[in-house]
């Protein structure tokens, strides 16, 4: 653990374990909300949404695509409400007819422009490029006290470090409207809540977190952290504040062991190359729900349905 | 002072609700007293739980004009408690009993106030008043349907209103409960409080309430239930649906 | 001829034709098979089937370089996803049944791991030696590009088998998704034609796996669904349709496909069913939005008038600036809110209508009848008019 993990794997670490907490946050309301599959809706539309930023901008830059990315996140949202509310559509089969219309829009967009030139594809939208996220200006542990080797950190630390920040003080401060309206949304309009704004606001935060994950981390593992590390949780205990805090410890968990064991499982197994990262993370997160949902003391259900099983 | 010089708990002018095409309340009109006990009853489907969320503001009302204490309805929320249908949310939701009840007090301590030690007895007191105090620490899904409605209730008590809404708050709750909930509305009453309620048992209105409303997607009667419960204003309401036989077993009096 | 008609007519190629039939029947069953799920209320099942597929397909490959295969055999590959996806199918009940966790989050739960899984297989795949020309990727969206005959008779037999398959279920399929009560109680095995629906829902996309690719196999599986309950309000109704919808967009789409390059399969398929899907949303004529505006507006119009009206009738005076407006347009009353002649007729009508429902609602035993009064349905649209007379009596 010297100075080629801090050049090769630090960054790549922090930026997984930041990215994994800021999805995990509000997956635990979305998961308690049935809203689960939002997440996996906006990370599907994330595609069409930084194709339409390359086209316009002609560049692969970070802001453009990341607004472009953010703009699909709300025009789904938008088209997903408007397909239940109008046409009377349940929730899941709008959302899956518009997810997979955007994507299919995205893939076609992207067949018709040559990207040769630049690195924009639907693996590298589907799988991140965490690996590449080095350090290179670090030379051992000293440089974390170097300005000039801190000045040269990838810039996906900085923004998603910034994204983190911005989701767990949200997450904070509107906890009590959140907890009260996913619990009890008809009480929540007598006290006078603005509950369809509150609604809003959680699936906007949920895509702004998915929007600066995924540039670094890919969709895969958006979707697997908006879902595994809440569900785990939600087995663990039967409190909200000790289940979000549970879940911010699985998806830190599962980045770190998820990426160590991509990048030197292979090795210690006497392979050659690293496996995908992104893919080895939310499998890991995976295997802890299915950990949780196997021997979690709060695995079963209460309440009303609880006899049903 | 006469009857017309009180201003109602709550009135309701002219209020229709409709799910899709189909009005579930339409044009119902009608005023609730304070310091007093009033039932909405009605057939299933009549609207009942409808029209009390439209006065709430839970549901939207396609027309219509709500007053509480004769202020609009979004200045006067503070007075409200709502003790929603039991089977509305979902009992397995991470959470406890005392958290439950501080949720009551979201008004007061708002988004960022801290929850103090003085908020917590006033929960604890409330949980007592509905007589299981014992249990502020369980798991809300580990609760019996009666003990989750005392939950439900406690909450209501921890709002301090002026003005209780409940709706069907003793349906499908043991003996116990029932007795425990009428105790706590008695009490409100007696602070002055209004109590209006979905009820859904005939046999007890007489017993438990002073006004009854008669609802059927109109408004059938309106009054105390010495002058409007009676065997003409329960078949206008019920129709065909109300075997005589059982109207007989009410005992009450023909106007 | 031009490019897209040739290919419409089957004149693009004997591949370009075995895949646009095989488009056809493929989406034909997955309009149908994914109709059963929409009815059921589990459309995004067929998302965690769909990405479970991955970590199969990779596993499959492996074996048969194993066993000094090739590795990229078509029918092995889609053996090999329909196993994993069966396992995933399995891991998405078992969490939903066994455990707290609601459906949408085991399915969400299921889908990222495995696909997860899947990615990591992928990129072992590419150290193999034989890995890197193995295009394991084009299973992500599909690709009929340089597709080998014995492939598109793979798919063009699969789609076939998946539409027979449907035509022999139809009666359990179509009773179960409209009512499981009734079919439980008529005999039918609920668990076992869910089970047999899955089964079809699995075989249309290890099918359309190499045609569209298993990210969009979901939406032929939902689109045409959805966009035939528009159309429909029975189940066998929203079957057929959505087959056909589906079948039209497989054999539309994989046309316009064949007829230019740079245009992908999988989703000019996906894009052709929700230009229907749009069409349909906008024009339905029972469910659209825009009959739905029209009568909403109607419906509000018509609820503040009989308002209106009723206070009218009672003398009361009115607020409500709508009724005030509607009332004063249909000539009803005067600019000082006095009645005219025609409002105190109309007004004396719909009292009298609410007289009749009042004694209706009293003496009437149907409670089916009487239960549609809603204060708007004029009573001579619910009973026979020798009923009505019999009220009226009852009235005097």
């Amino acid at each position: 653990m010297g100075a080629e993990f801090v050049q090769l794997s630090l960054t790549p670490i922090l930026i997984g374990v930041l990215a994994a907490i800021a999805c995990a946050l509000p997956g635990n309301f979305l998961v308690l909300r049935r809203q689960a599959l939002i997440g996996d809706a906006i990370s599907h539309v994330v595609l069409p949404g930084i194709v339409v930023a390359f086209l316009m901008t002609g560049a692969i830059a970070a802001v453009p695509m990341l607004l472009g990315a953010a703009g699909a996140a709300l025009v789904a949202v938008g088209l997903i409400e408007a397909i239940r509310r109008l046409g009377k559509i349940e929730p899941g089969a709008a959302m899956g007819v518009v997810f997979t219309a955007l994507f299919a829009a995205g893939v076609l967009m992207l067949e018709r422009t040559d990207t040769s030139a630049v690195h924009l594809d639907v693996e590298h939208a589907l799988m991140g490029n965490l690996e590449s996220l080095i350090w290179f200006s670090a030379d051992g542990w000293a440089s974390l006290v170097d300005p000039a080797a801190l000045a040269e950190l990838p810039p996906e630390l900085g923004r998603m470090a910034i994204t983190c920040a911005i989701v767990a003080v949200l997450t904070l401060i509107f906890w009590r409207p959140l907890k009260l309206s996913t619990f009890d949304e008809g009480f929540a309009r007598t006290l006078g809540l603005p509950v369809a704004l509150i609604g809003l606001g959680l699936v906007a935060t949920a895509a702004l977190a998915a929007v600066a994950a995924f540039d670094a981390v890919g969709s895969i593992i958006v979707i697997a952290m908006f879902i595994c590390p809440p569900a785990a949780a939600r087995m663990l205990t039967n409190r909200l504040g000790r289940q979000v805090g549970l879940s911010a410890l699985i998806a830190a968990g599962s980045a770190i062991v998820g990426y160590v064991a991509a990048g030197y499982g292979p090795i210690w197994l006497g392979g050659g190359d690293s496996v995908s990262a992104a893919g080895m993370i939310a499998a890991i997160s995976g295997l802890v729900l299915a950990a949780a949902a196997r021997f979690g003391p709060c695995r079963h259900r209460l309440g009303a349905g609880a006899e049903a099983v | 002072m006469s009857v017309a010089d009180i201003t109602p708990a709550l009135s309701v002018q002219g209020l229709t609700v409709s799910y899709g095409q189909k009005p579930a309340v339409f044009d119902v009109s009608a005023a609730f007293r304070p310091r007093a006990m009033t039932a909405i009853i009605g057939p299933n489907g009549a609207g009942k739980s409808t029209m009390l969320k439209a006065a709430l503001g839970v549901v939207p009302r396609l027309s219509g004009e709500v007053r509480v204490f004769g202020q609009p309805l979004s200045e006067a929320r503070a007075r409200i408690a709502y003790v929603p249908q039991r089977a509305s949310v979902d009992w397995d939701f991470p959470t406890n009993v005392r958290d439950v009840v501080l949720m009551g007090l979201y008004r007061k301590v708002g988004l960022l106030g801290r929850i103090t030690g003085a908020h917590r007895r006033l929960a604890d007191e409330c949980l007592a008043r509905v007589g299981i105090e014992g249990f502020a620490g369980r798991q809300i899904g580990q609760l019996s349907g009666g003990q989750q409605q005392r939950v439900f209730l406690a909450r209501a008590l921890a709002q301090e209103a002026d003005l209780y809404l409940l709706d069907e708050p003793f349906a499908g709750v043991d003996a116990a409960t029932e007795r425990a909930i009428i105790e706590v509305l008695k009490g409100l009453k007696a602070e002055g409080k209004a109590v209006v309620a979905v009820h859904h048992d005939l046999s007890t209105v007489g017993a438990y309430f002073d006004d009854v409303l008669l609802l059927n997607v109109r408004r059938i009667a309106a009054g105390p239930v010495e002058a409007a419960f009676t065997a003409e204003s329960l078949q206008a309401t019920y129709g065909g649906r109300l075997a005589g036989a059982h109207i007989d077993q009410l005992g009450l009096r023909s106007a | 001829m031009s490019p897209v008609l040739e290919a419409l007519l089957l004149q693009a190629g004997y591949n370009a034709a075995l895949v646009a039939i095989g488009a056809a029947l493929l989406g034909f069953a997955a309009g149908a098979a994914g109709s059963f799920l929409f009815l059921r209320k589990r459309a995004l099942v067929s998302d965690a089937l769909a990405h479970a597929t991955l970590p199969g397909i990779a596993l499959a490959f492996m074996i048969m370089v194993a066993l000094g295969g090739e590795g990229r055999a078509l029918a092995g590959l889609m053996a090999g996803a329909a196993v994993s996806a069966a396992l995933g199918l399995l891991a998405v009940e078992w969490l939903a049944s066994r455990t707290r966790l609601p459906e949408d989050a085991a399915i969400g739960a299921v889908l990222s791991s495995l696909f997860g899984l899947g990615v990591v297989l992928l990129t072992v795949i590419q150290t193999m030696e034989r890995g890197r020309q193995a295009g394991l990727e084009s299973f992500l969206l599909g690709s009929t590009a340089g597709m080998l005959r014995v492939d598109a008779v793979v798919i063009g037999l699969g789609g076939a088998a998946a539409v027979l398959a449907v035509w022999l279920l139809r009666r359990p399929m179509t009773l179960v998704a409209f009512d499981p009560g009734f079919a439980a109680a008529s005999g039918l095995s609920v668990r076992r034609t869910d089970l047999a629906m899955m089964a079809i829902v699995l075989l249309v996309t290890v099918t359309g796996l190499k045609l569209v690719g298993l990210i969009l196999i979901v939406a032929l599986l939902i689109i045409p669904a959805v966009t035939a309950r528009f159309w429909t309000e029975r189940a066998g109704g929203v079957m057929w349709i959505a087959a056909g919808i589906g079948g039209v967009s497989g054999y539309v789409g994989a046309a316009i496909s064949a007829s230019a390059p740079a245009l992908p399969t999988g989703p000019i398929i996906v894009l052709v069913a929700t230009g229907l899907f749009a069409a349909s949303l906008l024009l339905a004529p029972a469910r659209g939005v825009a009959a739905a505006v029209v009568r909403q507006r109607r419906f509000q119009r018509r609820v503040h008038l009989r308002q209106g009206l009723l206070a009218l009738g009672k003398g009361e005076p009115i607020h409500d600036a709508l009724s005030l407006r509607l009332l004063r347009a249909e000539g009803l009353i005067r600019a000082d809110r006095v009645a005219t002649q025609a409002g105190r007729e109309a007004a004396e009508e719909v009292a009298r209508d609410e007289r009749r429902w009042a004694v209706a609602r009293q003496v009437h035993q149907d409670g089916g009848l009487t239960g549609r009064y809603d204060g708007l349905t004029p009573i001579t649209e619910v009973f026979a008019p020798d009923q009505v007379a019999a009220f009226d009596r009852e009235m005097s």
